[in-house]
């Protein structure tokens, strides 16, 4: 039972810091513009099937294939931005719910349209690891380690770079930054593209090593609510180790009961600490 | 009684008439009375949401889980207890209620983007939770012996009974809106949504209103969710707790105006019938849910406020007609 | 009689302490001043007698009845009234709408009839009226404010709570500010009100109390306050300016 239990919570884990990540970028993009992304899903379906549209039709590594989404991410983002976004900037919250939610349809509009709700496979393999008293697929070792890399590039590039440096500004005070010279609108621009990209990162990452469907992103989006939600509303940080704790519930959890309950028990954890701890476990932006 | 007589009231009521009775008129009784059933229970549906969306200003996105909740309470008590199609519907509109009063204590504490959230989270878990209990048939759901319309006089007359019961109630669903909207409780609803603290400040006991706005916005729902089941003749969870069924809702309801009586009515009709246009032509019957996602980008971000709202700007006439 | 009695009110906020020991009491009919430096803690103590917060220690008796920490909503319903520093209209509602809110939901808990007439009269009061059937939202500062001071009398109360009513008006508006507030005591209104604009102040309050740091520095007729050198360091700077206001305003 200790094995069993071990491994199940070695692949919660594994799979918590992908999920982290797709969560950090939707924490992300709450942290510096007030904005949920309710695209978030779509997104990360869109990068699930970038990855295996590169993999398929041109053979491509998918791990480099990941990188090419990233790239396609973050301009996608840019783009979302201006289209759906800047215009209500300022207005009341339910705006930005609906005008980001119009992204979401027209996205799972287009992509059931032409790819149909059907499962899709990257068949991709690293082998397994085998360490004795546990054992994983290579590929998701793998996944974890670009997930971790990617987010450890996230702090880089936030801490010690200018844009990273604007991006935090104008998620502390707009007015402020504005007045000491910042583009406030190019900087939500970049990190609202940042976000994006790091949803469809994260779903590239899911397809190395789980089926996908356009609908799956759906989901995606839910646990990263719940994540996010339990980490604390615009900290990425606690995005990651939220992550973690999902993960980790739904490697152990299936040990004890039906699968078909972890998501009730996600949702209902959810509910709970936006009623009892609303800054989730970390504290959230404001 | 001379409020009764008001345009605010007598033109959306007008409309779902001139609907109701068009099926009787046209020749293709069955299949328009199948169109105009689909469009009515639309304006119903996103009427009962405008009194905590339009008025009150709470944005409940996962608003379906009512409509689903008060589906399954019905048909289990039609199914597995033998109720008549009536008493099962009010179970159905009884037990949304229910469930509103009960989620709104905790959740009405919530404020903007957090409640929004919070209503999603609860309908996936309501659905999440219904896909575990059996004796709501798990996964699959239920099912209706089809001998059960015999009851009514036969399969036909059970789907004109439902039609005539789901007018009855989009009329009545509109006319609780009307007397809401021009009542004291709902002008202290509409301080709500505009500045939630000042309207505390000024006397409105602001937990108890919205409780009251949230239950009656989840009882017809709750209602109409037995009716929509029951002419099914099955209910799963996929259908009955289907988020992006909600969130139409509040397309209809912004497109034609959030916080007037007549916009979501407006709102349900254009969108339904823009709907049906596209379904039918090739190019286009794919692409539905894009079209609704494009129509409701450019709903937020050019005409917030919606037709009815546009024309309510433009006079204080207006005003007084168009409620 | 005594229409308002503050005990030893205290607020904080973790280590922060806004309101700090305050003590004073407030007779029916009086308008009493409170002033003080940015900071001070004013807005905070109007906070604590309204129940948008509940005071970390103290108590707050108005017409005799403990009302410390009732909710926000009760403080209408008893017959207090307050205004806001930063104007808060309902901006999709009518100019009569807001003000018809005040009078359902005040005092007297009016139905919509009498509350609207109620809320004309106000209007009239405010000199608003002809601007009844505007949506609240296209009016400029001083019209909001009125507007705000219509809403808070619809509610018929005993006690008004003005906060910084002067604030952003020009001197024409704010003269004409003045005589408003002074027709609102003459039909029987207690008010307090925290005002930056000295001279409006000085004139206008029976007494004046001062707050600086959360504390309570002084209390009395505006000339003793401005003679106070307490207040004077924390507040005036200059010695000769509050003396010069005071002869300014006399003559």
């Amino acid at each position: 039972m200790g094995n069993v239990l071990f491994t199940s919570a070695i692949d919660g884990l594994l799979i918590g810091v992908i999920y982290g990540l797709a969560a950090m970028g939707l924490t992300l993009i709450f942290g510096v513009m007030d904005v949920i992304n309710l695209a978030h899903g779509p997104l990360i379906a869109l990068g699930m099937f970038g990855v295996y549209l590169l993999f398929t039709l041109l053979g491509l590594n998918p791990f480099l294939a990941v990188i090419i989404v990233a790239g396609l991410g973050l301009l996608l983002g840019v783009v979302i931005y201006f289209v759906a976004v800047n215009r209500v900037i300022d207005a009341p919250p339910l705006s930005s719910l609906l005008s980001t939610f119009s992204v979401n349809m027209i996205i799972i509009g287009i992509g059931t349209a032409m790819l149909s709700t059907s499962s899709y496979n990257v068949d991709y393999s690293l082998g397994t690891m085998d360490l004795g008293f546990f054992k994983a697929p290579g590929a998701r070792i793998a996944a974890s380690l670009v997930a971790l890399l990617t987010t450890a590039l996230l702090y880089l590039f936030l801490y010690r770079t200018r844009p990273g440096k604007y991006i935090r500004a104008v998620a502390n005070n707009r007015i402020s930054a504005e007045l000491m010279g910042i583009p406030s609108t190019r900087i939500l621009a970049l990190a609202f593209g940042i976000g994006v990209m790091l949803a469809t990162v994260a779903g590239g990452l899911i397809a190395t090593i789980l089926p996908i469907n356009i609908l799956a992103g759906g989901s995606y989006e839910l646990k990263s609510f719940v994540i996010v939600v339990l980490g604390g509303l615009g900290n990425p940080l606690g995005a990651l180790i939220g992550g973690l704790i999902l993960g980790l519930i739904e490697g152990i959890v299936p040990v004890f009961m039906k699968t078909t309950w972890v998501p009730v028990i996600e949702y209902v954890l959810f509910v709970l600490i936006l009623l009892v701890r609303p800054q989730g476990i970390l504290g959230a932006k404001e | 009684m001379k409020r009764i007589f008001k345009p605010g009231l007598l033109i959306p009521v007008a409309i779902i008439v001139v609907l109701a009775i068009w099926p009787l008129f046209s020749g293709n009784s069955a299949s328009s009375r199948e169109a105009m059933f689909t469009l009515i229970m639309s304006m119903a549906l996103a009427s009962s949401l405008n009194i905590i969306l339009g008025y009150t200003g709470y944005v409940s996105f996962g608003h379906i889980v009512f409509f689903g909740i008060g589906g399954y309470a019905g048909f289990w008590a039609i199914t597995e207890m033998g109720w008549h199609i009536l008493p099962a519907a009010l179970l159905g509109g009884l037990v949304a209620a229910l469930i509103a009063w009960l989620l709104g204590l905790a959740v009405l504490r919530l404020r903007g983007a957090y409640f929004a959230l919070a209503t999603i989270g609860i309908l996936e878990a309501m659905k999440a939770l219904v896909i575990n209990l059996d004796f709501l048939g798990g996964p699959v759901g239920m099912e209706m012996h089809f001998s059960e319309y015999k009851r009514y006089g036969g399969p036909m007359e059970s789907l004109w009974m439902v039609y005539w019961s789901m007018v009855f109630l989009a009329i009545l669903v509109v006319a609780v809106s009307y007397f809401v909207k021009t009542s004291k409780f709902g002008l202290g609803l509409m301080a709500i949504r505009e500045d939630e603290d000042a309207a505390e400040v000024m006397g409105v006991i602001t937990p108890r209103a919205k409780t009251w706005a949230y239950v009656l916005s989840a009882v017809f729902p709750g209602i109409i969710g037995v009716l929509f089941f029951f002419k099914n003749g099955n209910i799963e969870p996929g259908d009955a707790f289907r988020l992006h069924f909600s969130i139409e809702w509040i397309v209809m309801i912004m497109l034609g105006g959030a916080g007037t009586v007549l916009g979501p009515v407006l709102g349900g009709g254009i969108y339904q019938w823009l709907r049906k246009t596209l379904l039918t032509s090739p190019i286009f019957k794919d692409y539905q849910l894009v079209v609704a996602g494009v129509m409701l980008l450019l709903i937020v971000l050019f005409v917030p406020t919606g037709i009815i709202g546009w024309v309510r700007a433009r006079s204080a006439k207006l005003r007084r007609i168009f409620e | 009689m005594k229409i308002l009695e503050i005990k030893h009110v205290t607020k904080r906020f973790g280590g922060l302490t806004a309101v700090n020991n305050v003590t004073f009491d407030l007779e029916e009919g009086e308008i009493l001043g409170l002033i003080g430096p940015n900071g001070a803690g004013k807005t905070t103590l109007f906070n604590c007698i309204n129940g948008v917060y509940k005071p970390t220690e103290g108590q707050v008796i108005f017409k005799g009845k403990d009302i410390t920490g009732l909710p926000t909503y009760k403080s209408a319903h008893i017959g207090l009234s307050r205004t806001h520093q930063i104007v808060r209209p309902l901006n999709e509602l009518t100019v009569l709408e807001n003000a018809m809110v005040g009078a359902c939901y005040g005092r007297e808990n009016m139905g919509l009839g009498d509350a609207r007439q109620t809320a004309m009269a106000m209007l009239e009061f405010v000199g608003m009226a002809d601007r009844a059937e505007v949506l609240a939202g296209t009016l400029n500062v001083a019209q909001k404010k009125r507007l705000e001071m219509a809403r808070a009398l619809s509610a018929k109360p005993y006690l008004l709570l003005l906060d910084e009513v002067l604030a952003g008006l020009n001197t024409a508006e704010v003269t004409s500010m003045l005589d408003t507030i002074r027709k609102i005591r003459e039909q029987g209104v207690t008010i307090i009100m925290i005002e930056h604009i000295m001279h409006a102040v000085m004139s206008l309050s029976d007494r004046l109390i001062v707050l600086n740091y959360g504390s309570l520095i002084a209390e009395g007729s505006p000339e003793e306050v401005s003679q106070n050198p307490e207040v004077i360091e924390a507040y005036l700077g200059d010695p000769d300016l509050a003396a010069r206001l005071l002869e300014e305003d006399k003559a």
